[in-house]
């Protein structure tokens, strides 16, 4: 993402006048949708179709272009095509358009578009798009991450996992001859590589890494070395020679938690952006493991250590996902971004998690928000079950909010 | 322009308003009319009488409203429209038909093209069309009358498990060459190809390792099904792997098992790393299976010299372990042996340093198990363990049949995916037959449904008392592990996917079962659990089941479905 303007910087932003950004990458629209709330004033370039009536009341319909200012109803971001379609009423009247009336904008790659947030630009909000600006992007990593029969083609790049491809394919078992489960595998890979060419643009060498349980990657590898070799493809060869081959205990997407963890990964990856996430999650998992009353999750409680301040300098984490900061209502996202604020203030960590990530799946698991304490307290939870049945509808009420998005 | 989207709305929500009330008028029929439908109908029905399946009732009511309630009209009008091809005609049916029975009477599956086509050219060409091909004929047995009176043998199956290179695979390799199941011959050769890429020693685990790579890599991948009789039980051996990595494979085994062999590798050092590893989390598995029968075989016991203390040393370690797992001491037994030379398998140790042990071998304990109840009575559930291609038919399923029955020309249902089928015929534990029970091994061949809606994992059941499919369930859990809220891997059999702990809904008391503290934030391992599961896809799971949690190669809870 850029700024349209070469003036433009994160300090200068105000509410006032907007800020216009030019989308030129895919990924650009996921930055696009952290960015656009609820509420929120978006100017793009819309197509409309407008229905003209004569004199004589004969109609005639025409596709028109033009710029339309809208206030935001809904989003709705579509991972796999990248694409991002913003929904809301019309606030600015023009030839073809009145007042009030809904349009959806379909947000497009190098068009420009302007973002007014009425209630001020947050610091979540500020950070959101400091990270869409930056011009510092690694390459996003290819992962299959396989068994016997089921490969998930994956896409990492910073900011989100993209499933891209998932291959299904029955390998004979042990009843039929052992040359049959031979055919069945080298079937089976065959079909997870033409699925991967297909699915990813390997055309500039990008790391890519191959997962599984057992030694089906190992042999996943092989037989594009030697399918390489026999169709005289340097192309293949090439991207076999590059794999890196990584133990998972399953060929289910939620392994790449566990890949992301390998040395092999943290050799290559060590500074980027999801490898710490899901460093940081685990860390919370082993604190949780121990039960030193120094790792808490769900809102209430996560609320009251903050308010206690003990999540602050010395290790304090605050671990929240950013679906928490999407497509909620006014009061409750500026409930987080105090949370986030305050921890930051007391010299804390706040980490905003990308829920598109795997590390914000698992956090997403312990109800979108977690934290790693300073000191330890023990009866963060005990407290709500002496509230009684009010505590807990609170909590559903809050899980509900998180599963709809 | 607003003016003209207005009346055009107007004039579509009139016209649908129209339309209902008409469609209303024409579904009610008179009081007399419906008396005479359902008079018709049972009439229709009887007409067609066995083919009366292949009609759906709609169908028969809007003939009978066509003709008037005529009934003769009906039914010729059925029988060429809906059950006889437009190519035959109906007398062609029936005399193609009568062919079939006679074939089906007689048992014979090839005799059957000949007499049909003996019926004549133009009702031989018919018969012979694939897509036409009547449904498979039913012999409408009482499947369980006719189970109690088959002087069969008892079946029983059991898993071989234990830590990998404990020498499950060699030992039941030497144990079926020695039961003349494998002729030596076989093993020779086999010998021969092993000591070509040097693995001499894996001779015996070939014959149950039989896929390139496990002969390789020496290891066991999946799970190796074989069978022997001894004078009194038919069994099946499911050799697990016992490589970490494999466990799912392991699962979809131990949960075909009626009872356990733990197999130990006695030798120095070997014994102390597989209590660390696999023995202990395969004996937890199991014991969560349902399996609560269990032999241990101290293998490689030739490598310390027959050593008594070791043994004991070995035994009263298991043991105490293995009552702490949660098997009953009367229900564990104990057998010194060797696996690659074959002492107190079949036959006693002739070493004199084995004479100390007077107990029974291997063979010996296996026949004085006793198979688990079988529940024969409960609507037909099978989980499909492998899918393959057959002369017999393109689509071949193999698998253990849960609960239940079933018999030849049944209908059945597969779930997740909601299709039906039919048994064109069956094999019980590789011999044809015409009907399996609860605790068989089956191979199922299936005709009118697509390969792309049979998976491995899949449950087949009857299409009357369908197993539904769940994403979401609650499981009483016993935890081995942590458990918090997290993404974990659901197996149940060959059933393997992935789903995550939504919600810890209470810790509760191991013996009373009562809730001792609500939504605990985190669960201990030894504690029991009552947990909400969702699931990514909706799968075939019903209150009662066993299932098994894994999260990052470890086995974390296992329990039962609430």
């Amino acid at each position: 993402m850029r700024f349209v303007s070469k003036k433009q910087t994160i300090q200068g932003v105000d509410a006032e006048t907007g800020v216009a950004l030019l989308p030129v990458e895919p990924e650009d629209m996921w930055h696009a949708n952290n960015l656009i709330a609820i509420e929120d004033i978006v100017k793009a370039h819309a197509v409309r179709k407008v229905v003209q009536e004569s004199s004589t009341g004969s109609t005639h319909t025409e596709r028109v272009h033009t710029d339309l200012t809208i206030a935001v109803t809904s989003t709705f971001f579509d991972p796999a095509a990248s694409a991002l379609h913003v929904s809301g009423r019309v606030i600015r009247e023009n030839d073809f358009v009145n007042v009030g009336q809904y349009h959806t904008l379909d947000l497009e790659l190098n068009r420009p578009f302007t973002l007014w947030k009425l209630h001020g630009w947050d610091s979540v909000a500020l950070q959101t798009l400091s990270e869409a600006v930056s011009d510092d992007k690694p390459d996003a990593l290819v992962a299959v991450v396989m068994q016997e029969g089921l490969a998930n083609i994956c896409l990492i790049t910073e900011f989100q996992t993209v499933i891209k491809q998932k291959v299904e394919s029955s390998v004979p078992k042990k009843r039929s001859s052992a040359k049959d489960t031979a055919g069945g595998m080298a079937a089976f890979y065959e079909k997870t590589m033409t699925n991967m060419l297909r699915a990813v643009d390997f055309n500039n060498p990008r790391p890519l890494l191959l997962a599984s349980p057992g030694f089906v990657a190992q042999d996943f590898r092989t037989y594009m070395q030697t399918e390489g070799a026999k169709r005289a493809d340097k192309k293949l060869q090439r991207i076999a020679r590059d794999a890196v081959v990584v133990h998972s205990s399953t060929g289910h997407v939620h392994s790449l938690n566990e890949i992301l963890k390998s040395p092999e990964v943290q050799a290559t990856m060590r500074d980027k952006r999801f490898t710490n996430e899901t460093g940081l999650m685990d860390q919370f998992y082993e604190r949780l493991r121990k039960d030193d009353g120094r790792a808490w999750y769900g809102v209430k409680p996560v609320e009251k250590a903050v308010a206690e301040g003990a999540v602050g300098r010395g290790g304090g984490v605050l671990l929240i996902n950013n679906s928490f900061f999407r497509s909620l209502d006014i009061p409750t996202r500026k409930k987080y971004v105090a949370l986030v604020d305050k921890v930051k203030e007391e010299g804390g960590e706040a980490k905003v998690l990308s829920s598109d990530h795997e590390s914000g799946q698992r956090l997403d698991a312990l109800g979108g928000i977690a934290a790693i304490l300073t000191y330890p307290i023990f009866d963060l939870d005990e407290e709500d079950e002496e509230d009684g049945g009010e505590g807990e509808e609170k909590m559903l009420g809050s899980e509900g909010e998180t599963t709809v998005i | 322009m607003s003016r003209h989207q207005a009346v055009r709305n107007l004039d579509y929500q009139n016209e649908l308003d129209d339309y209902e009330g008409y469609s209303e008028e024409e579904d009610e029929l008179s009081p007399e009319d419906r008396a005479l439908m359902e008079q018709g109908k049972a009439a229709v029905r009887e007409a067609l009488a066995n083919q009366a399946s292949k009609v759906t009732t709609t169908q028969i009511e809007e003939a009978l409203w066509h003709y008037y309630y005529d009934v003769d009209k009906t039914v010729a009008y059925l029988i060429s429209k809906f059950i006889d091809p437009p190519k035959k005609t109906p007398k062609a049916v029936l005399e193609s038909n009568a062919g079939k029975k006679q074939v089906d009477t007689a048992g014979k599956k090839g005799k059957k093209k000949t007499d049909s086509s003996a019926d004549g050219v133009a009702n031989g060409v018919g018969a012979l069309k694939i897509e036409d091909a009547p449904l498979p004929k039913s012999k409408n047995l009482d499947v369980l009358s006719e189970f109690h009176n088959s002087k069969s043998k008892k079946t029983a199956s059991f898993v071989v498990v234990g830590h990998v290179d404990a020498g499950k695979s060699t030992m039941m390799g030497r144990l079926l060459l020695d039961l003349g199941v494998v002729e030596q011959r076989t093993v020779d050769k086999l010998r021969q190809e092993a000591d070509k890429i040097g693995k001499k020693s894996f001779a015996l685990a070939w014959v149950l390792d039989q896929r390139t790579e496990e002969r390789s890599r020496g290891v066991t991948i999946d799970i190796a099904t074989n069978r022997f009789e001894t004078d009194t039980t038919l069994f099946t051996i499911l050799d697990a792997p016992g490589h970490q990595d494999f466990i799912p494979n392991m699962i979809a085994g131990a949960s075909q098992a009626d009872f356990a062999i733990l197999v130990i590798d006695a030798s120095t050092g070997a014994f102390e790393s597989g209590l660390k590893g696999q023995t202990r989390e395969h004996s937890l598995l199991i014991r969560s299976m349902g399996v609560s029968r269990i032999i241990v075989a101290v293998n490689k016991l030739d490598t310390v010299g027959w050593s008594v203390e070791r043994f004991n040393e070995i035994k009263n370690q298991v043991s105490g372990f293995l009552s702490a797992t949660g098997f009953q001491a009367k229900n564990i037994s104990f057998v010194p042996l060797s696996g690659l030379h074959g002492d107190n398998l079949v036959r006693r140790s002739s070493d004199s340093a084995a004479s100390w042990y007077t107990g029974a071998t291997l063979v010996e304990e296996l026949e004085n198990s006793e198979p688990s109840a079988r529940a024969l009575a409960k609507p037909l559930r099978m989980t499909i363990a492998e899918v393959f291609r057959t002369q017999q038919s393109p689509l071949s399923i193999a698998g253990r049949l849960d609960a239940g029955s079933l018999q030849m020309g049944d209908a059945i249902l597969v779930q997740p995916s909601g299709e039906k089928a039919y048994i064109k015929s069956l094999q019980v534990d590789e011999a044809p037959a015409d009907w399996a029970v609860a605790g068989q091994n089956a191979a199922l061949h299936l005709s009118n449904i697509d390969p792309i809606h049979v998976r491995v994992g899949d449950i087949i059941c009857d299409p009357a008392k369908p197993i539904n499919c769940l994403d979401t369930f609650t499981l009483k859990a016993l935890a081995f592990d942590f458990l918090m809220p997290m993404q974990v891997d659901v197996h149940r059999g060959r059933l393997h996917v992935a789903g995550r702990i939504e919600v810890i809904t209470g810790l509760l008391d191991k013996v009373t079962g009562a809730v001792t503290k609500k939504k605990p934030k985190i669960v201990k391992p030894a504690s029991v659990a009552r947990i909400v599961v969702k699931l990514e896809s909706k799968v075939p799971l019903e209150a009662g089941q066993r299932v098994v949690l894994r999260s990052g190669g470890q086995t974390v809870a296992a329990g039962l479905l609430e």
